[in-house]
């Protein structure tokens, strides 16, 4: 009943607030152009081009995924503090489901994080890489894609911690572990066994191998894309599924 | 009038050794304000959350409205407004926005709902600060929006956790004023902590809550009443000792801040023997009627003190201080 508005007041005032912080806004920007043009503008100089792509070129998809990732988790950990604080303690005593709270929290990371990831994407040209029109809008609803999964996968991590002191161990032994093992960096196939085995099991590799697949719309090189399209598709959606899903279920443990 | 709160044995505890809530019962009747006077660590917040349903009692029951808390939390839930203890405003957004987006949550929207914020905004007097973003608010301002923001959806029991910790004396009166009005003006029951002793005065009935138990209930007036008559404000040079030598004659005072205190259904015929007991070690004497902190002290033995719950709440702010720079 009163569920559809709490959620699209959680959309809504996540999206308002990413407007107003300024800094936010510019240091969640910032963050993947640095990555872009000065670790993948250093790095290009040791790696040599093959099949046709610059390091550049090939670590854009990482990049956006790094986009996805920090920003969703971002949005989705805030959560912890939101219940303890804030605004959701509001919710919590208001007659709505706390799915609908759940729903409401990954929308919104899903939102922001489309939002910064579809900023990057209009940077592509500046490194040579032209995304026509049909690509781009495949691009953009991957990146949705995967959003939605991060976000998920944040608000089932935050359902563990009560604290905010917890979210650097999320930031060290998670999101940086998740990021260098997603084939942002390098290619899959190029790992060590143990790393490979690990990479296979990171959700985020298919987002970014999905990202791949539509930014270069590559024959499969060495630096291409490790699976096929509709195999990274059906890992994300699943794992959306499932993630949205334990979220839920996690946070009505505790009423 | 009917009871719209019933408590009957509720307990919470959070480990073994701690007890926050022991065992209270009690009954807020409808369309009055409750009071629920104790010091820091009483079981005041731990009390309202489990009213609120945002916590399970360890066991007894709270049924709120005809709801029981635990079974139908979500009834409970439609019925109530709270301003929670810390303030959970949204300090980017407006006072407007805050509204608004509160009317959407319990499910009013369009021109009803911006009906309902500026009828909100006008009873606590900031309807023409409503565009403003709240972090530009005083704490007096924000505690005002807060309750604004509990009525908006019409509540019929409306909780406030020491709506006026912390505010200078003039905003306490404002929202004083504006919380004494609720019951009769709206059909609102308030059931409200405090620690500052004038304001439990006001409140139609209080429960005298003390390490988790209610250790007396009744209107203020008749707490006053049971104290057994009025006190007697002592000054002695050495305030143990004469404590002492009143024992002996068979006096009884307790020790308070600056003095000794006894209480006396006729002063008038208990001062002579005071005076000749401590002769002239007595430095200053007087009468009063009863205060509620009199009340407190005779219960437990110690004051109320307000000013402790401070820290905490400075902590709370650090932190989200260094959110925000985050
Ligand atoms: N979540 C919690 N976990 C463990 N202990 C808690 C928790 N919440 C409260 N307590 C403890 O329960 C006791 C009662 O706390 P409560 O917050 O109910 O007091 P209060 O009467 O509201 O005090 P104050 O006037 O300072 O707000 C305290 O000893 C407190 O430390
Ligand atoms: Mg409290």
């Amino acid at each position: 009943m009163n569920d559809l508005g709490a959620i699209y007041v959680i959309v809504l005032r996540e999206l308002k607030k990413f407007v107003r912080e300024k800094s936010r806004l510019v240091s969640s920007i910032a963050r993947p152009l640095i990555w872009l043009f000065m670790v993948g503008g250093g790095l290009s100089r040791l790696v040599t081009a093959r099949s046709g792509i610059a390091y550049t070129q090939f670590i854009f998809p990482g990049i956006l995924g790094m986009t996805i990732l920090f920003s969703a988790m971002f949005s989705s950990i805030s959560i912890i503090w939101d219940k303890e604080f804030g605004f959701l303690k509001e919710i919590l005593v208001a007659p709505v489901r706390r799915s609908s709270i759940i729903i409401g929290k990954a929308l919104s990371g899903t939102a922001v994080s489309s939002i910064q990831a579809a900023i990057i994407l209009l940077v592509a040209p500046a490194i040579g890489l032209h995304i026509g029109p049909a690509r781009f809008a495949l691009t953009l609803a991957i990146c949705m894609m995967v959003s939605f999964s991060i976000s998920s996968f944040g608000l089932l991590l935050a359902s563990f911690y009560e604290s905010y002191e917890s979210f650097s161990v999320i930031m060290n032994f998670i999101i940086m572990p998740m990021f260098f093992l997603s084939g942002a960096m390098y290619p899959v196939r190029m790992l060590p066994p143990a790393l490979k085995a690990a990479s296979v099991l990171n959700p985020l590799t298919y987002g970014v191998d999905a990202l791949k697949n539509s930014v270069f719309a590559l024959q499969a090189g060495p630096m291409g894309p490790d699976f096929p399209l509709g195999t990274d598709i059906a890992v994300i959606i699943s794992c959306s599924a499932v993630l949205v899903f334990a979220a839920t279920a996690a946070s009505g443990r505790k009423g | 009038m009917a009871a719209i709160i019933k408590v009957e044995g509720l307990t919470k505890k959070f480990s073994d050794r701690l007890v926050a809530v022991d065992n209270i019962s009690f009954d807020v009747e409808q369309e009055s304000i409750f009071g629920f006077l104790g010091p820091n660590g009483a079981g005041k917040t731990t009390t309202i959350n489990i009213l609120c349903t945002l916590m399970a009692p360890t066991s007894g029951r709270a049924v709120v409205d005809g709801h029981d808390c635990q079974k139908a939390p979500r009834m409970v839930r439609k019925s109530i407004g709270i301003v929670f203890q810390d303030t959970t405003l949204d300090k980017d957004l407006t006072a407007y926005e805050n509204l608004a987006f509160h009317g959407y949550i319990y499910g009013i929207r369009g021109s009803e709902a911006r009906n309902r914020a500026d009828e909100a905004l006008r009873f606590v007097g900031l309807h023409d600060r409503k565009n403003d973003l709240v972090k530009r608010f005083s704490g007096g301002m924000k505690r005002r929006l807060e309750v604004a923001r509990g009525l908006m959806h019409r509540p019929k029991v409306l909780f406030l956790d020491e709506p006026t910790l912390g505010l200078d004396p003039q905003s306490r009166a404002n929202l004083w004023e504006a919380i004494t009005r609720l019951p009769k003006e709206h059909g609102v029951t308030v059931f409200m902590t405090t620690h500052y002793l004038e304001e439990a005065e006001v409140c139609d009935r209080l429960a005298v809550i003390d390490h988790g138990r209610i250790i007396a209930g009744g209107a203020p007036a008749e707490l006053k009443a049971a104290i057994g008559g009025d006190v007697i404000c002592l000054k002695t040079a050495d305030n143990a000792k004469a404590a002492a030598e009143l024992k002996q004659a068979g006096i009884d005072a307790r020790a308070t801040e600056d003095g000794l205190q006894i209480t006396a259904a006729k002063p008038e015929s208990v001062m002579p023997a005071i005076i000749k007991t401590l002769a002239d070690k007595v430095l200053s004497i007087r009468v009063e009627t009863p205060t509620l902190n009199d009340v407190f002290l005779k219960l437990t033995g110690r004051e109320i003190r307000p000013e402790e719950a401070k820290n905490a709440d400075s902590i709370k702010e650090e932190v989200r201080a260094w959110r925000r720079k985050r």
